[in-house]
């Protein structure tokens, strides 16, 4: 039953990390976004780059994450990163597929590290806080949270899904027929998701305000 | 315990066609619910689901009206959900959050405010189905005996007053079908508990059988599965 980790869940812990707020990690996230992106060039592109990266090694290890955890967080994002290094290197050259891969992995490092310290519910908790003043103009935070974490946890159900129609075409020889793979995929993604509609509107969750 | 009452309820579907055809799923039924166990058995789409989905609100009835505890659940859907409690046959489509400490505590936002306080809350939930060890575990990696269990605290963390559980061990093994099923037997809550699993329906007090979108049996729980058992054997 094991899930592929696109995601990074909640590790509990007693680090620094899992102590601080979520407003100063979500803060920090966005400052460091923001250099890996805008810092640009041949040299310091690439320095600013391999540094962030670091940073967020030692947010990692702070954050009690431990580097194979890491390394297994990131697995997923390696495809896509030598399929963007490629296409960078022949395009641009190599400085600028190595600056490219540098931030992609910072990055996602950098997010990780956030998941996994952030219980789902504290994250929440803050983004209600933080919508709370536009309630005057019309906005209900408690739905807008709540659509973020149905979000985030419909990736791993979507995903399994995927996989048993994958299967289930298989069986029946079919496994190359875009159609027998799409058609159930579509209409079972649907399905499940009118089920979790119902037990959300049971547990009195689709009228909290 | 509570009183659920159906007055002439029944579910009609309008297929939207020119010809304005229509089905039933469920003919106007009457009955009055005041046992603490209550199971409803059939045939699959008979009915039950129907039924069951009446009683909070999930499905609106077309003609008649259903009452849990004088309260008309068409009306004030809302409060009646505060007080029924569902349990869906996979609990995959019903547990949203990543965690299981989390998915409880999701419940209880509305009645916990403090998080820390509704976290101690979730954690004690948890342990009183005996998952406390599983608090941080992620959903999916929990057997599917320990998924219903997490499912079904999440629903009882509200504490309401009637749950009502849809073929809640259809998924499960005997082991764990078994584990689930001492936890229903043994709840506070009134119970209307639809299920295959006729041995699980003996236990309750009394027993109705759904066939074809109605009531066709109203009795003891024994004598209802009798019943059920008889009409399929003679077809």
């Amino acid at each position: 039953m094991s899930q592929p980790s696109f995601l990074a869940v909640y590790r509990p812990g007693d680090s620094v990390l899992h102590h601080a707020r979520v407003g100063v990690k979500v803060g920090g996230l966005v400052a460091f976004s923001l250099v890996v992106v805008v810092v640009r060039g041949a040299t310091l592109g690439l320095a600013v780059g391999g540094a962030m990266l670091a940073l967020a090694v030692v947010a990692c290890l702070v954050g009690g994450l431990g580097l194979r955890a890491s390394l297994r967080a990131l697995r997923p994002l390696l495809v896509m990163v030598v399929a963007l290094g490629t296409l960078q290197w022949v395009f641009y050259g190599p400085s600028a597929a190595a600056e490219t891969a540098l931030d992609l992995l910072a990055l996602a490092l950098a997010a990780t590290v956030v998941s996994a310290t952030t219980a789902v519910n504290a994250m929440l908790d803050a983004f209600v806080r933080w919508l709370r003043p536009l309630r005057a103009v019309g906005v209900r935070p408690e739905r807008v949270a709540l659509t973020f974490s149905l979000a985030i946890a419909a990736l791993p159900g979507t995903l399994a899904l995927a996989l048993e129609t994958r299967d289930a075409a298989r069986a029946r020889g079919l496994g190359r027929h875009p159609r027998a793979f799409l058609t159930p995929l579509v209409i079972r993604v649907v399905a499940r998701a009118h089920e979790t509609g119902d037990a959300l509107a049971a547990r009195g969750l689709a009228d909290i305000d | 315990m509570p009183t659920i009452e159906l007055d002439a309820a029944g579910v009609t579907v309008e297929h939207g066609d020119a010809r304005g055809s229509s089905r039933t799923i469920l003919r106007p039924t009457t009955l009055t619910l005041t046992e603490r166990r209550v199971a409803v058995i059939g045939a699959n789409g008979s009915g039950k689901s129907t039924l069951a989905r009446l009683l909070n609100g999930l499905v609106t009835p077309t003609t008649g009206r259903v009452v849990v505890d004088g309260l008309d659940v068409a009306r004030h859907t809302s409060r009646v959900r505060r007080q029924v409690g569902f349990c869906f046959t996979d609990p995959a489509a019903q547990l949203v959050m990543a965690t299981c400490v989390e998915d409880v505590e999701l419940s209880l936002r509305r009645s916990v405010r403090d998080a820390r306080a509704r976290h101690r809350r979730a954690m004690e939930v948890l342990d009183s189905f005996g998952l406390a060890g599983h608090a941080d575990d992620s959903v999916h990696t929990l057997s599917g005996g320990q998924r219903q269990l997490v499912a079904l605290a999440g629903v009882l963390a509200t504490d309401p007053s009637v749950l009502v559980a849809d073929e809640p061990t259809t998924l499960l093994d005997l082991a764990n079908s078994r584990r689930v099923g001492d936890v229903l037997m043994g709840l506070s809550q009134q119970l209307v508990l639809l299920t295959h699993d006729l041995d699980l329906a003996r236990r309750c007090e009394r027993g109705l059988v759904v066939a074809d979108g109605a009531i066709a049996f109203d009795g003891s729980a024994d004598d209802a599965v009798e019943h059920y058992v008889a009409s399929v054997a003679t077809g």
